[in-house]
């Protein structure tokens, strides 16, 4: 693939994805494209299907209709492990740390090139964005605090040098000034031109940082579109989510 | 119990502890890691025992036969996950100790055939075919403290690999969350197969070390699995640091139990393994 047809080309394009637990049909024709370096929050109330998206372009809980393709190649059937393998970043909701696991060993897990060979985010790097985990380097992953810990999970994901990283409740459950950080460092990762997917429930700083937004409502999209139309027409929000 | 008979003991204690735990090792990390019950573990290590007694009797050469029947049981271990497991990982607990019952006389029947039901000897292997004396009135055969020597070196091995490398870490995130490690990039289907393959080759090789030791007989896997499995539950499911002490103490107990309390010996390391439930329910170093 060229340089140019790297540009054009979504890094997820996913078309009319029909994901089902068991015979629960919960994404009803989602499409969701993501261009490189571009940022892209997914809304919704709880329950609507936004970390099931996730889930399904993931390969996690493989869409039953619908087409997903990564750089242009089709996954269809393919294991989680090689769609990541492709140059994505997951920070799953939860977090994902592993208990007996030390920092470093989190930060070197999973440390590779990206696939064009380079190492952008080495170890170091990934200190200086988080000191924190500098000082807490050699401590239990799990005994870390809410915040530490989803900064080591964003950390982890960066050191696999990802074109593209998914947050999953990004600041889920950490104090307002954990938050303010955590968003500092999302607007650093989107500044080094990595693309992101967001899911947060906080609107005011994913219209900021989001180039798109995508609102599902019930496994299907409501809304498609940018900040601009969001604040230009504030009943979407306010009548799917239930902020003005 | 004099000094030198308690001596022996602890000896014997001891090896037969380091013994369990090469075997429980991999029981603990098919089980913890990969989810997977494996009843014919023990299986695999009678047929270690019959592959050395086998290859001896043709090469002439114990520490040949060994390293001929090493990339056997390795094979053995590859195929056995590939071809039976593979689909059993979404499945409940049940399909896979229906499966690996089933292999167990599968295997039962496979020695049966290619080796009869008659009981076997190894002979202790030169140059380790000797007693040392270790005090005026203790003796101690030279090949049980090699035993013990290989088994402390691989159980060195194992905790290094699982504490200091790349494969370690992730061998132990998978023991914990195995979607997330797949959520890292990391093919888990392979880490699957690696587990699966070392867990069966640290059985069979511990089967082929204990041959000289004891008969090579049918069934001989048998009641080892059970005591192996009361080890890595005494140990903590995943925990090769829990196998280890584990191992060590079952092995003191089963062996000071059968000299001490001879009628309640059968029961020593199920009364331990309730203590230690009791205390710790998930194990001691879960």
């Amino acid at each position: 693939m060229t340089a140019a047809q790297q540009v054009t080309t979504p890094l997820i394009d996913a078309r009319n994805i029909h994901t089902y637990y068991g015979e629960s049909h919960v994404l009803h024709g989602v499409d969701l494209v993501l261009m490189p370096g571009e940022t892209l929050s997914l809304l919704g109330r709880n329950g609507m299907g936004k970390t099931t998206t996730l889930k399904s372009i993931l390969g996690f809980v493989p869409p039953r209709e619908g087409q997903v393709a990564i750089k242009g190649i089709p996954v269809a059937k393919r294991r989680p492990w090689q769609l990541i393998r492709q140059g994505i970043g997951y920070v799953p909701e939860g977090r994902g740390i592993f208990p007996g696991i030390s920092v470093r060993e989190h930060l070197t897990m999973a440390a590779r090139s990206n696939d064009r060979g380079e190492t952008l985010w080495t170890l170091e790097r990934v200190l200086d964005t988080f000191p924190r985990l500098g000082q807490r380097i050699n401590h239990d992953g799990s005994f870390l605090s809410g915040g530490e810990q989803q900064m080591l999970s964003i950390g982890r994901a960066l050191t696999t040098n990802p074109d593209l990283i998914i947050l999953d409740e990004a600041t889920e459950g950490l104090a307002p000034l954990i938050r303010d950080e955590i968003w500092k460092i999302i607007r650093n990762i989107q500044a080094s031109g990595i693309a992101s997917i967001i899911v947060d429930k906080n609107i005011d700083n994913l219209l900021d940082v989001a180039d798109r937004h995508l609102l599902l409502v019930k496994g299907r999209v409501v809304y498609s579109g940018d900040s601009h139309g969001l604040k230009a027409d504030p009943s979407i929000l306010d009548t799917h989510l239930g902020v003005a | 119990m004099d000094l030198a008979f308690f001596g022996v003991q602890l000896l014997n204690g001891l090896q037969y502890g380091l013994l369990l735990f090469l075997i429980a090792s991999g029981l603990t990390l098919i089980f913890g890691i990969m989810g997977i019950i494996n009843l014919a573990h023990g299986a695999m290590y009678m047929i270690g025992a019959y592959l050395v007694y086998d290859l001896t009797l043709r090469l002439g050469n114990f520490w040949v036969a060994i390293l001929v029947a090493v990339p056997i049981a390795i094979a053995l271990g590859l195929i056995i996950e590939r071809l039976f497991l593979d689909t059993l990982y979404k499945r409940d607990h049940l399909y896979q100790v229906l499966l690996t019952f089933g292999l167990i006389l599968v295997l039962n029947e496979a020695q049966r055939i290619i080796w009869g039901g008659d009981v076997h000897s190894v002979p202790v292997p030169a140059p380790f075919d000797a007693s040392l004396q270790l005090t005026d009135n203790l003796q101690y055969s030279v090949y049980r403290l090699f035993v013990m020597g290989v088994c402390l070196a691989l159980a060195a091995a194992i905790y290094w690999v699982i504490r200091h490398t790349r494969l370690g870490i992730i061998i132990r995130a998978g023991a914990v969350n195995r979607d997330m490690v797949e959520g890292l990039g990391i093919n888990v289907r392979t880490l699957f197969t690696l587990i699966f393959s070392a867990g069966v080759a640290l059985t069979a090789f511990a089967g082929m070390i204990a041959a000289p030791l004891s008969s090579v007989a049918p069934g001989m896997g048998d009641s080892i699995l059970i005591t192996c499995f009361v080890v890595v539950v005494i140990g903590g499911i995943g925990s090769i640091k829990g196998a280890f002490w584990g191992a060590i103490l079952i092995g003191m107990a089963e062996t000071f139990g059968s000299v001490l309390i001879p009628s309640l010996a059968s029961m020593v390391i199920y009364l331990i393994m309730a203590a230690v439930l009791l205390v710790k329910p998930r194990g001691l170093f879960a």
